[in-house]
């Protein structure tokens, strides 16, 4: 049994990592995504082992199905030009020094870490709703009911404000035909774009 | 149930926590960027589900973890909205030239 979960841990440790290492160092955006891809999976497995069964879904769900295919739907609408050349070629050193920081402090959290660890060890014992839709679904629905709403708007604003940012200025084709006739309408827009533009500046 | 101490699992999302954070300094690609930050908030909500498996007497880090996941796929929307906008005006998505408010 324990043998058994070692290996399942130790696999989902080299998906999430090889995953994420895959993501960071691809050349080819299709890679890096096939990379967060892997690392998802890999993190919802060990949701699975810390008896997060509803997370676990929601994750495979949420990330592998939505949120990877929408990278790959942006990298094949933007086709060829996606890949940009010159990775850490050209990277000023304060970059490097912050990257640095970052790995400083994870090793000192990681240390810090090993050192009480045997605060940790002792696992206690769950209930039979831990982690299940039941479970979190009734704290969802009675402690947290005005956050959950909250996201429920919040994505809702994220939806319309992707599309009003990704559609761009669109020209209705009915109101450009209006438009055309009276010509004085768009000098005036004109003018008022220059004396904004004058302003401005 | 697992019999796996939780610190690994702790450490492996540090470890993750670190390559996100390196990859979003060092790479220039916006998709990238975009994707190293999926990868922190993925870390974080490890580290959030591991802490809830030790003080399991409620659900407070699966939830955190829930509405992160939320705002996570907000944040991926309008982020890979902003990065098609970005891409026609400057016809390329290296990160280096957004530059159209310096000076």
């Amino acid at each position: 049994m324990k043998a058994f979960d070692l290996a399942f841990f130790g696999l989902t440790a080299l998906l999430v990592l090889l995953g994420g290492i895959g993501t960071v160092a691809a050349k080819n955006p299709i890679r890096g995504a096939m990379g967060l891809l892997m690392a998802i999976v890999g993190i919802a497995g060990m949701y699975l082992q810390l008896s997060a069964e509803f997370l676990a879904a929601i994750q495979i769900i949420v990330y592998a199905g939505a949120v990877v295919v929408l990278f790959l739907f942006v990298i094949m609408l933007l086709g060829p030009q996606a890949t940009t050349s010159a990775g850490a070629a050209g990277t000023k050193v304060s970059r490097y020094f912050g990257a640095g920081v970052f790995l400083l402090s994870a090793i000192g959290a990681m240390s810090l870490l090993w050192r009480t660890r045997s605060e940790l060890a002792a696992l206690p014992k769950l209930s039979p709703q831990h982690g299940t839709i039941e479970g979190i679904g009734r704290e969802l629905f009675t402690a947290h009911v005005v956050p959950f709403e909250l996201s429920g708007a919040l994505l809702l604003v994220a939806v319309v404000g992707a599309i009003a940012v990704a559609r761009g200025k669109q020209v209705d084709p009915t109101l450009a035909a209006k438009a055309k006739a009276p010509a004085e309408a768009a000098g005036g827009g004109d003018a008022g774009h220059g004396a904004h533009a004058k302003e401005a500046g | 149930m697992s019999t796996v101490p939780v610190e690994y699992f702790l450490i492996v999302a540090a470890v993750l926590f670190v390559i996100g954070a390196v990859g979003f300094l060092l790479r220039r690609n916006l998709l990238v960027l975009l994707m190293s930050i999926e990868l922190m908030l993925n870390s974080v909500n490890l580290t959030l589900v591991a802490y809830n498996r030790i003080h399991a007497a409620n659900h407070a880090g699966q939830n955190l973890a829930f509405f992160v996941i939320a705002v996570a796929a907000a944040e991926a929307a309008v982020g890979l909205a902003i990065v098609l906008a970005f891409f026609r005006v400057r016809k390329t998505i290296h990160s280096d030239e957004a530059n159209l408010l310096k000076n």
